[in-house]
């Protein structure tokens, strides 16, 4: 009998001609495609199409290929289902898979065009007039209350006005990923990017290294089921503490990551026994309804002395009354994560089969808030995915305050997408605890590339709302009359609260 | 014109019953000027027409308008009905409903002359109403809840009328045309007000409806605007979470809330409203002293939503004097001039020269820098408390039936 029916995805092309066979193609695949008898050998199976040997080929002769092996065609029964079964034959096992959704969804950031001005309002450019992006996160007042100065002003009441809110620069956030999923080095360059950036980044639920103490004042520390990391010194150390109730590649599910990712450094972050397997429960075992999460969002705020605490959850059918009841639990914002978002591992079917669209929680979640007047009380934060700096202005033109990146930053550290992560064997050092491998990521070069990925993105924000003729992020929040639907359906377009083009 | 809305929450269309104008948001451009004499000397409504009509250029024929305030001192606690009916109809219909609320005290026909360019225009009645005792008393509302509950009725029950001004001791004149002509044929030389303020209009679609001129008005406040208001979608989303309805599609309408929430509801100070619908630069607040710093960074970060960002001028007129303000970085023309207790402002200078030859100083206000003028020894703001819900505020002022469902008061 065959060991499997599944052929090899790709096939690994060498330029016979070319090769100088210097070996470096064997000594940077962290997969082991490669073996070396007097010229690399590759084993086609093992190939994920990382490119990290194309990219560091010195005479470029590598070529990584679709294996366009034909399968009689059905368009029930795909190619990709068939394999499926096959594997799930072999393993009796439930099907792993990491980075975000791939299914062809529609995505209904491509069917949503922004507004331009002309004539009857000047647009304005951004290289000659102040084009501003600050952005609070957090709770505001509902009204700002004055009093005089005794000097012909006004201040405010005493204990009036906007209090511990989180200050971004720019409407952006780097999301949550934790260390153990990805390595110290991305989470260093995370870390130095946001404190040059004015942003944040974000723990994951995998604690705080000691190494990212300098730049906590940029980054948000997150308190999830498993509770690795979490001591008071921990909750105070960030400018803010996110209580993870869902990720929006695997919503419902929790999370797993294999002892052998388990380093002393990873053990002693966590704060559990090295080698162990660090297993996030599903749900919180403290949060089983809305009153618990209440409780929670409390206990964390008394613990370091009220500062925001978000809840993030996935997009899930029921999303807008669900982040109406954690508003009114008291968070203090509140992060959507779409079913398009990414993960470090999750298995298949719940990654490709679970949530709704980010667009559609944005619009309904934003729409509720205000329905019942509680839109001031917290941000919405939307993230996957977010694919560039045009995804980013229409979900703010839906009405989030700010986004959060997580897949657009790794793939600016070098990731290629191969929905790898949860092996650990990363060819680019991301998603990593290989010494070998992590090695690959300087943490300034890393933060230099999401500095300028982040800049760029607001530079084409800056550019958006000058076209748009306003001055301000504020003013594209929640401005959905600057959106138009192109091919969405009617009910769609009621959802978003979006006109279809030419009303 | 088409007669379909849009609504987000409801079916995609829908026919709007009784919507005058363009679904869809007005765009367009604008001339102004408001005057105001801060003794309380009342003066001829001549004066704003000489101011506006050499703006001439600044209007295209489709809509002029005045507001004058301190006009009717004969009837000086009265509220002052200004009326538009399309038919006979309407008229005998609306005038039940004034009947049925109010004593009315005086009823005529608004006098008028014919002027060359002005066509079409409707049955124009005023009405100095007093409100029936019996039924204030039996409502427990103030007698501005008892107006804009009867304005609300009227426009939103009674086809083919519109209530074009409410409040006391004052009125707007206004419909299609050029603003002089409208002024001709008022006959505002013949009224004295402390306060004018003054509109032509150049919309870039064809309303061709009276009601839609400008000043645009509730109870006494009125607003005349130059410009278009790119955040017009997250202003009126905003005014939704406090129960308002911005159905008519204009600017104004939202720019007219705005002051009625931060004002009259959230009661800040005029100075500080203006800085929240014409914020300071992040940059300029961050070099602020702290104290300051603290407030306008709680002010900007509230009012975020609030704020007007795209060019526009606005003169907002009340019983007791005028406030014009700029956007934030002056993108439409506004000139003030002072001379004596007189303040006037205006779209452009030639406006000012004509009816101020001689001011004392002349200057261009800063972007988002209000001009205020406040008549001595009144007092400000006189609307006392509105306990109605905003919905209703806005029904009074649209018209339009579909907007008065209850809407949810944050």
């Amino acid at each position: 009998m065959p060991a499997t029916f599944i052929q090899p995805e790709f096939k690994v092309d060498i330029d016979r001609d070319k090769c100088i066979k210097c070996g470096r193609c064997v000594q940077q695949c962290g997969w082991g495609v490669y073996s070396f008898s007097e010229r690399p050998i590759p084993d086609d199976s093992k190939c994920r199409a990382c490119h990290r040997c194309v990219t560091y080929c010195p005479v470029h002769c590598i070529t990584i290929k679709k294996n366009e092996l034909v399968f009689r065609e059905n368009d029930n029964w795909s190619p990709a289902l068939r394999k499926a079964v096959w594997r799930q034959s072999e393993t009796g096992g439930v099907m792993l898979t990491s980075m975000g959704n791939d299914k062809p969804y529609q995505r209904i950031f491509d069917s949503l065009v922004l507004d331009a001005c002309q004539v009857t309002n000047p647009s304005i450019d951004p290289l000659r007039e102040p084009m501003e992006l600050k952005t609070f996160i957090g709770r505001k007042p509902d009204s700002v209350e004055v009093e005089s100065d005794d000097k012909g002003g006004y201040r405010l009441k005493p204990g009036a006005g906007m209090t511990n809110n989180i200050g971004l620069a720019t409407p952006i956030m780097f999301g949550g990923m934790s260390y153990g999923s990805v390595s110290l080095n991305v989470h260093k360059s995370l870390a130095m990017a946001a404190s040059r950036l004015g942003i944040t980044m974000n723990t994951g639920e995998g604690g705080l290294h000691a190494d990212l103490y300098p730049y906590t004042d940029n980054v948000i520390v997150q308190c999830a089921s498993g509770r690795f990391g979490i001591n008071p010194d921990y909750l105070n150390r960030g400018v803010g503490i996110e209580i993870k109730v869902g990720q929006g590649a695997k919503p419902g599910i929790g999370g797993h990551l294999p002892g052998e990712k388990i380093n002393k450094e990873v053990s002693t972050t966590r704060m559990i026994p090295q080698g162990t397997d660090a297993i996030s429960p599903a749900p919180h075992h403290d949060i089983y309804s809305i009153e618990d999460l209440r409780q929670l969002i409390y206990a964390l705020k008394e613990a370091s002395g009220y500062k925001p605490v978000g809840v993030k959850i996935a997009a899930v059918h029921n999303v807008a009354a669900i982040a109406s009841g954690i508003v009114r639990a008291g968070a203090d914002y509140v992060y959507l994560d779409g079913f398009k978002g990414g993960t470090g591992a999750a298995p298949q079917i719940i990654r490709d089969h679970i949530g709704i669209p980010i667009e559609i929680a944005i619009a309904v979640v934003d729409q509720r808030l205000r329905d019942e007047g509680i839109r001031n009380q917290a941000s919405i934060i939307a993230a996957g995915s977010i694919r560039s700096s045009a995804d980013m202005a229409k979900a703010i033109a839906l009405g989030a305050d700010a986004v959060a990146i997580g897949s657009a930053a790794l793939i600016a550290l070098g990731c290629h997408m191969c929905q790898s992560c949860h092996t650990g064997c990363c060819s680019w050092g991301l998603t990593t605890q290989k010494p070998e491998l992590t090695r690959r990521l300087d943490p300034e070069w890393g933060a230099e590339r999401l500095t300028n990925l982040v800049h760029a993105w607001s530079h084409e924000l800056q550019e958006i709302l000058g076209a748009l003729g306003v001055n301000a992020v504020e003013s594209l929040r929640g401005s959905r009359e600057r959106l138009r639907a192109v091919g969405l359906d009617a009910q769609t377009c009621e959802i978003l609260g979006v006109k279809p083009a030419g009303l | 014109m088409t007669a379909y809305d849009y609504h987000a929450n409801g079916s995609l269309f829908e026919p709007a019953r009784y919507t005058q104008e363009s679904p869809f948001k007005i765009h367009g451009g604008c001339g102004l000027m408001g005057i105001c004499d801060e003794s309380g000397t009342r003066f001829s409504g001549s004066v704003a027409i000489e101011a506006i009509a050499v703006q001439r250029d600044r209007g295209n024929g489709l809509g002029g308008g005045f507001a004058g305030y301190g006009i009717y001192p004969e009837f000086p606690d009265h509220f002052a009905f200004h009326m538009m009916y399309h038919d006979a109809k309407a008229k005998d219909e609306a005038e039940a409903v004034l009947e049925r609320f109010f004593q009315v005290d005086l009823a005529e026909p608004m006098p008028t002359r014919p002027v060359k360019g002005i066509t079409d225009a409707p049955l124009l009645w005023r009405y100095f109403l007093q409100p029936q005792p019996v039924k204030l008393a039996d409502l427990e509302m103030t007698p501005e809840d008892y107006v804009v509950h009867v304005v609300m009725l009227v426009n939103s029950t009674v086809d083919g009328a519109f209530v074009a001004s409410s409040g006391k001791n004052m009125g707007a004149f206004k419909g299609v045309g050029y603003p002089e002509e409208i002024g001709h044929y008022f006959q505002l030389e013949e009224y004295e007000g402390h306060t004018w303020v003054g509109h032509n209009r150049f919309p870039t679609n064809t309303p061709g409806w009276w009601g839609g001129a400008h000043p645009f008005t509730l109870l006494d406040w009125s607003i005349v605007h130059n410009g278009e208001i790119s955040s017009y979608g997250i202003n009126s989303r905003y005014l939704e979470t406090f129960g308002y309805k911005c159905t008519l599609g204009t600017d104004t309408e939202v720019a007219a809330y705005l002051f009625d929430l931060l004002l009259r509801r959230h009661k800040l100070p005029l100075e500080l409203a203006c800085k929240a619908l014409a914020p300071p630069l992040w940059e300029q607040i961050e070099r602020m002293p702290e104290e300051e710093r603290k407030l306008m960074t709680s002010l900007r970060a509230v009012y975020g939503p609030a704020m007007l960002n795209g060019p526009f001028a606005i003169v907002l007129g009340f019983n007791g004097g005028m406030v014009a303000l700029n956007d934030r970085i002056k993108l439409r023309p506004l000139i003030a001039a002072r001379k004596g207790d007189i303040l006037t402002v205006a779209s452009e200078e030639s406006a000012i020269r004509q009816i101020m030859p001689d001011p004392d100083a002349l200057w261009a206000p800063k972007a988002g820098e209000p001009v205020i003028a406040r008549i001595r020894g009144m007092e400000w703001p006189i609307h006392g408390d509105l306990h109605l819900p905003p919905s209703e505020i806005s029904c009074a002022v649209t018209g339009v039936l579909d907007s008065c469902e209850p809407a949810e008061v944050a």
